[in-house]
């Protein structure tokens, strides 16, 4: 027979604790999604600059009720005025303007006080320039947000909706879509500004009308994919609610597409609002969007350059600016499609 | 196939129905009249007028004769031009429209499909970054200002093209350079990811395994297989031509449609404006129904059927 081993309880020592902590521990700190996203998006110069060439510009624009206070206040005698700063002796920034070949001082020829000097100078009625493409801008992020807030709301609904219940409701859903994808975007936006005339509601809600559809689409294709995930169906035993669902489940996993699609909307809506403007339909005189500011400012575009040249900069700008942030976005949130 | 197309032309039709539609009672809810100066006409004239362009009709009779002329390609009398038929005024300015949305869109592509490949090729170089700078350039610049720009420095600063009107090719330059631009940004994005794609499959690295050049991957294994789902983005580039060729027609006075439709616009003469919806909304239909087919014949791995999908 064997001997039996007898084992005490004493004859077990107790690991260390420390020990097999150790050999386990997570030196990096853990990462939320967000967190892991932003790390990712500062690693991209141009996105990362691009988003603080934003914030600048929000920041100044949304002051501007505050800093271009009379941007509508015109001085007939002081019109068309290039742009001045003082101490700068730049030409195009120290108040001249070539007039039939010779460079002149515009402030000294029409008697504008010493004190007196417009930054980015005056417009045909001798407005401020500067104010007015504060103010411009303004209008135009304003309506560029609101629009795709909109956007956001009913796509990301309507989009859920669609996946959600399937069956009959998806195929009349899409169809709905289909017909409305199906008109240039533009003739609606044109029509619907005929009816509601001018007006920062009307355009927003004409750049709204079918930007949503995008944003559906992507949605309800997200939605079905997460739909037989199998957590979704553990709520589902568990008795959870659909809307609950949604809003716990559905959305968070929804929220990098979600995201990337607002960042690509804000400037397509800042296009369009342009355009209308352009055009005469959209934002109405005397409020000025860069539109508007453009579409004056091309008048004048031969002698006085400077009129254009600033809205259309402050434009073009800010639509970079969107589009590489929103690229950049677009790589942080899903790095499968960052460059390989 | 038969019935897959009998069913998209069912809903082609079914849409242009419900658009000609809603564009006629938009234009009903519409605020003002088409009357220029109304106060100065006596009821009589004004009776005159309305019954000349059929406005005296209970609306429903309006609706019922608009849907069945416009089946027949009849639009009603443009109310800007004496009695100029709606038809007419498109048919006489299709022409330079076509031509260039046509130019623009063949200069688009192609460059697009150049830069795009040569920046997948030469992927995280500086040749990747600054044709990934000027595409976005492209997107961001609105095609207004681009026209405007265009037209300053390479019309009137270096004589190069006329600045505006409309006689033979030289005249075709400036506006085609300003809308090709969108159609070019798009492609060469999307050219830029399709082949960033199809250079790291598997056929690519063994065609390189086989000691094929580096030119003939590119051009007989890499171009042809990113091109494929390039068909898909025709529709889009489509609408965005529309929406350039309004306004850059208008700078370079160009005698095409949308110079046209946006003058209507001003103008709230609504059998023009309805006209070119229909028109515009029908051509972007037939781009999207060209789409799928070209798409479903030169990729067979695309199955059309009759169900939906």
């Amino acid at each position: 027979m064997e001997e039996k081993m007898k084992l005490a309880p004493d004859a077990f020592e107790p690991v260390s604790k420390k020990e097999a902590l150790d050999d386990e521990k997570i030196v990096a700190p853990s990462r939320t999604f967000v967190q892991d996203a932003w790390r990712r998006l500062k690693q991209n110069k141009a996105s990362y600059i691009c988003l603080w060439i934003l914030v600048v510009i929000g920041l100044i624009a949304f002051t501007s009720p505050i800093t271009a206070s009379h941007p509508n206040e015109s001085h007939p005698n002081y019109a068309n005025l290039p742009p001045k700063i003082p101490g700068v002796n730049i030409n195009g920034l120290n108040g001249t303007s070539v007039v039939a070949g010779k460079r002149v001082d515009a402030y000294k020829q029409n008697n504008v006080p010493s004190k007196v000097h417009y930054t980015l100078g005056t417009d045909y009625l001798g407005r401020s320039l500067a104010q007015r493409i504060l103010r411009g801008t303004l209008v135009s992020l304003l309506i560029g947000l609101f629009a795709t807030l909109i956007d956001l709301i009913v796509g990301v609904g309507y989009g859920v909706v669609s996946a959600w219940k399937g069956g009959m409701t998806d195929i009349v859903l899409q169809r709905i879509i289909e017909v409305i994808s199906s008109v240039p975007n533009i003739v609606i936006m044109v029509l619907l500004m005929l009816v509601l005339k001018g007006g920062m509601l009307p355009i927003i809600l004409a750049i709204a009308f079918n930007g949503w559809t995008t944003m559906a689409r992507l949605t309800r294709a997200q939605t079905l994919q997460l739909k037989s995930q199998e957590y979704v169906l553990a709520a589902r035993t568990l008795g959870e609610s659909t809307f609950k669902i949604a809003l716990k489940h559905l959305l968070p996993n929804l929220s990098s597409v979600i995201i990337i699609q607002t960042m690509f909307t804000i400037p397509t809506a800042i296009f369009f609002e342009a355009f209308l403007s352009y055009i005469g339909i959209g934002i109405q005189a005397p409020t000025a969007s860069l539109g508007t500011l453009i579409s004056d400012g091309q008048k004048n575009f031969q002698f006085l350059p400077y009129q254009m040249w600033y809205p259309a900069l402050m434009l073009s700008v800010i639509m970079i600016a969107f589009n590489i942030l929103a690229d950049g976005l677009r790589d942080a949130f899903d790095p499968r499609t960052a460059r390989r | 196939m038969a019935r897959y197309l009998a069913k998209r032309i069912f809903y082609l039709a079914l849409t242009l129905f419900l658009i000609a539609s809603i564009t006629f009672f938009l234009m009903k809810l519409m605020p003002g009249t088409p009357l220029n100066n109304q106060a100065k006409l006596s009821p009589q004239q004004i009776k005159v007028i309305y019954e000349h362009y059929g406005l005296n009709k209970p609306v429903w009779q309006q609706y019922v004769n608009y849907i069945l002329d416009a089946a027949h390609g009849n639009f009603g009398l443009s109310f800007q031009f004496s009695d100029q038929p709606v038809s007419y005024l498109i048919s006489s300015r299709i022409g330079p429209s076509m031509q260039l949305g046509g130019q623009a869109m063949i200069v688009g592509v192609i460059l697009g499909i150049f830069v795009g490949s040569l920046s997948a090729i030469r992927k995280n170089t500086w040749v990747d970054g600054t044709s990934t700078f000027i595409s976005i350039l492209g997107i961001s610049i609105p095609s207004f200002v681009l026209a405007i720009l265009l037209q300053y420095y390479l019309g009137l600063k270096l004589q190069l093209f006329p600045i505006a009107d409309w006689g033979g090719f030289s005249y075709t330059v400036l506006p085609t350079l300003a809308l090709a631009a969108s159609p070019f940004a798009e492609t060469s994005r999307f050219v830029r990811t399709e082949m960033v794609d199809v250079l790291g499959s598997d056929y690519i690295e063994l065609a390189r395994a086989k000691g094929l050049s580096r030119m003939g991957i590119v051009w007989h294994h890499a171009l042809r297989n990113s091109l494929i789902p390039l068909v898909t983005v025709i529709g889009p580039l489509t609408a965005a031509i529309m929406t350039g060729s309004m306004v850059v027609e208008n700078i370079f006075s160009v005698p095409g449609i949308g110079e046209q439709f946006v003058k209507s616009i001003l103008v709230n003469d609504y059998p023009t404006i309805m006209g070119v919806t229909l028109l515009y909304s029908a051509l972007l239909c037939a781009m999207l129904l060209l789409t799928d087919l070209v798409y479903g014949i030169i990729d067979p791995r695309i199955r059309i059927t009759g169900k939906g999908e």
